[in-house]
């Protein structure tokens, strides 16, 4: 039962809203799986308390479902020790504790690359540690393609590189990164590597260990989980040598007017109330992707991205962004088309049932590098079918003839 | 639905794109962009007498918004200040009003099926509110 219509039938939305309805804005928010809705619910209502903190049963209950979580976090990732799972409040949030936290270790001169496809939250975040703290923010270029330009890495790389922030998956062209290139280039100057992995972690469990990377960042909304809750791995020995982005309650042994002391990670980290049963909702829905067959939904994914390709090369005066060979992209596919406004494709398509995003997709850089003002994007995840293409397609024709 | 929102009278005026291009004497420069979808619009303004002598308008956006750049650069010389903010309030009505009243330009009514698509306004907003805030950096300047 893990054909599209039966997946899509585990996500309660699709039930409720009017038909026709075709999402195929995953890449911005994915729905919610029952399964996280449920534990949720469960979690509210027989084992809502603060974590970490009582010590009574409820409490206990509380922090139990809440470490449960990160446990599940700790398996879809491939990780180590659960501590080395932070809660956060989403991808967004993830990076900035990175910036801010990592970047205090950093002195004026050391060097972050990141690349020009990022998505404005692993751009800005380190923008803004350059003119903090007086850094060097190197940035690895793209290919006509999208793809990162791997051979600009050893000039862009240098021996005072600390950091290689990269995305796992381009929002914009669906690229996939050379991880493997990536962090060789990183280790050969002893720098770390950070891969924001909000555009991969709906297409299957990750492997942190075999990617060789130092922190992931995602957000559980687009995983299949609920807002507001998102992760950032990383490895132990390096969150124990990192000072705390936020300070509050929850994450300090010690605090006196003469000073505190931090507790160890992941606490040190979670200052405040974590989104306790956002996180119980995540770790449900990620234990339940563990148990797709992704062999076979990544096939379908692919085959429906090249459907969709295919599809769109036949429209006059479009363009195609990102990578022509599947094996080097997610099912993201983005696109312009002459004359027309990304917005008023949106709008067409959106009237037609057909949810689609137009606009910079929050990755100005990239756009510019593509000599590209705005674009359409269609991206599919695994309740996606080839109806969900088809009305895409058809609703393009008409958005061609209405705007035109 | 998407047909009465791209009616022909909202396609015909982006496509006039009236008033056009840049003014190498204007008093006020502004650009604003929309953060939803980037689109940019600068507008240069010339005054003289209280009035609007001239006003010129580079645009990149989608239908929406060019038609009313377009709708601004037809309209806006020889306005004050005063009317041509009696009209970005028509054109607010208009896409908010189920019976507004009577526009202030003839043009601003291709943009009353906006109603029903509130992420749309700030499309049609973009051009009054840099338009505006020209008059007042105008004004400031005088």
């Amino acid at each position: 039962m893990t054909g599209a219509a039966a997946l899509r039938g585990q996500f309660p939305l699709f039930g409720k809203v009017p038909r026709p309805f075709h999402y195929l804005d995953s890449g911005a928010t994915a729905q919610i799986h029952a399964s996280a809705l449920e534990a949720m619910q469960a979690f509210d209502t027989t084992a809502r308390a603060n974590v970490q903190r009582g010590t009574y049963p409820l409490a206990e209950a509380a922090t139990g479902a809440f470490e449960a979580a990160r446990g599940r976090v700790r398996r879809f990732l491939g990780a180590g020790p659960a501590e080395e799972v932070v809660f956060t409040a989403g991808a967004t949030a993830a990076l900035n504790l990175v910036a801010r936290a990592f970047g205090e270790t950093l002195a004026a001169g050391d060097e972050v690359v990141i690349s020009v496809a990022e998505h404005h939250s692993n751009f800005l975040p380190w923008l803004q540690l350059r003119d903090r703290a007086g850094i060097v923010l190197r940035v690895l270029p793209v290919g006509a393609d999208g793809r990162l330009d791997l051979a600009a890495l050893e000039r862009v790389v240098t021996a005072r590189c600390r950091l290689l922030a990269v995305t796992h998956c381009s929002n914009v062209t669906g690229a996939v990164t050379d991880v493997e290139a990536i962090v060789a280039a990183a280790r050969a100057v002893g720098a770390r590597v950070l891969l924001d992995g909000a555009q991969a972690v709906q297409h299957g469990p990750v492997d942190v260990a075999a990617l060789g990377v130092d922190f992931y960042a995602f957000s559980g909304h687009k995983a299949f989980g609920p807002t507001g809750v998102g992760v950032l791995w990383g490895r132990g020995e390096l969150l124990a040598g990192l000072p705390p982005f936020m300070t509050g309650g929850g994450m300090v042994g010690e605090a006196s007017l003469e000073g505190a002391e931090w507790l160890a990670p992941p606490a040190r980290f979670e200052a405040g109330t974590p989104p306790v049963a956002a996180a119980v909702g995540l770790g449900a829905v990620l234990e339940w992707m563990g148990g797709l067959p992704w062999g076979g939904i990544r096939a379908r994914e692919a085959a429906l991205a090249r459907r969709l390709l295919d599809g769109l090369a036949g429209f006059p005066g479009l363009r195609l962004l990102g990578p022509m060979d599947l094996e080097c992209r997610a099912p993201l596919v983005s696109f312009e088309l002459a004359g027309l406004h990304p917005h008023d494709i949106a709008q067409v398509l959106g009237d037609r049932g057909v949810a689609v995003r137009g606009g910079h997709h929050c990755a100005r850089p990239l756009l510019a590098a593509l000599g590209c003002d705005g674009a359409t994007r269609a991206s599919l995840a695994l309740y996606n079918d080839e109806a969900d293409v088809d009305a895409l397609l058809e609703g393009l024709a008409a958005a061609v003839r209405i705007l035109s | 639905m998407s047909e009465a929102l791209y009616q022909q009278a909202l396609k015909a005026l982006a496509e006039a794109a009236h008033g056009a291009g840049r003014l190498d004497d204007a008093d006020a420069r502004v650009r604003l962009d929309n953060p939803l979808c980037g689109d940019r619009i600068t507008v240069h303004l010339r005054m003289a007498g209280g009035r609007v002598a001239a006003v010129a308008h580079e645009t990149r956006g989608c239908l929406l918004c060019r038609a009313a750049a377009s709708a601004i650069g037809r309209r806006a010389p020889g306005l004050t200040p005063a009317e041509i903010a009696a009209a970005a309030a028509s054109a607010e009505a208009q896409m908010a009003a189920e019976s507004p009243p009577a526009p202030a330009w003839p043009e601003l009514e291709a943009f009353r099926p906006v109603r029903g698509h509130p992420s749309r306004r700030g499309c049609v907003s973009l051009p009054f509110q840099a338009l505006r805030q020209a008059l007042g950096d105008a004004g400031r300047r005088t």
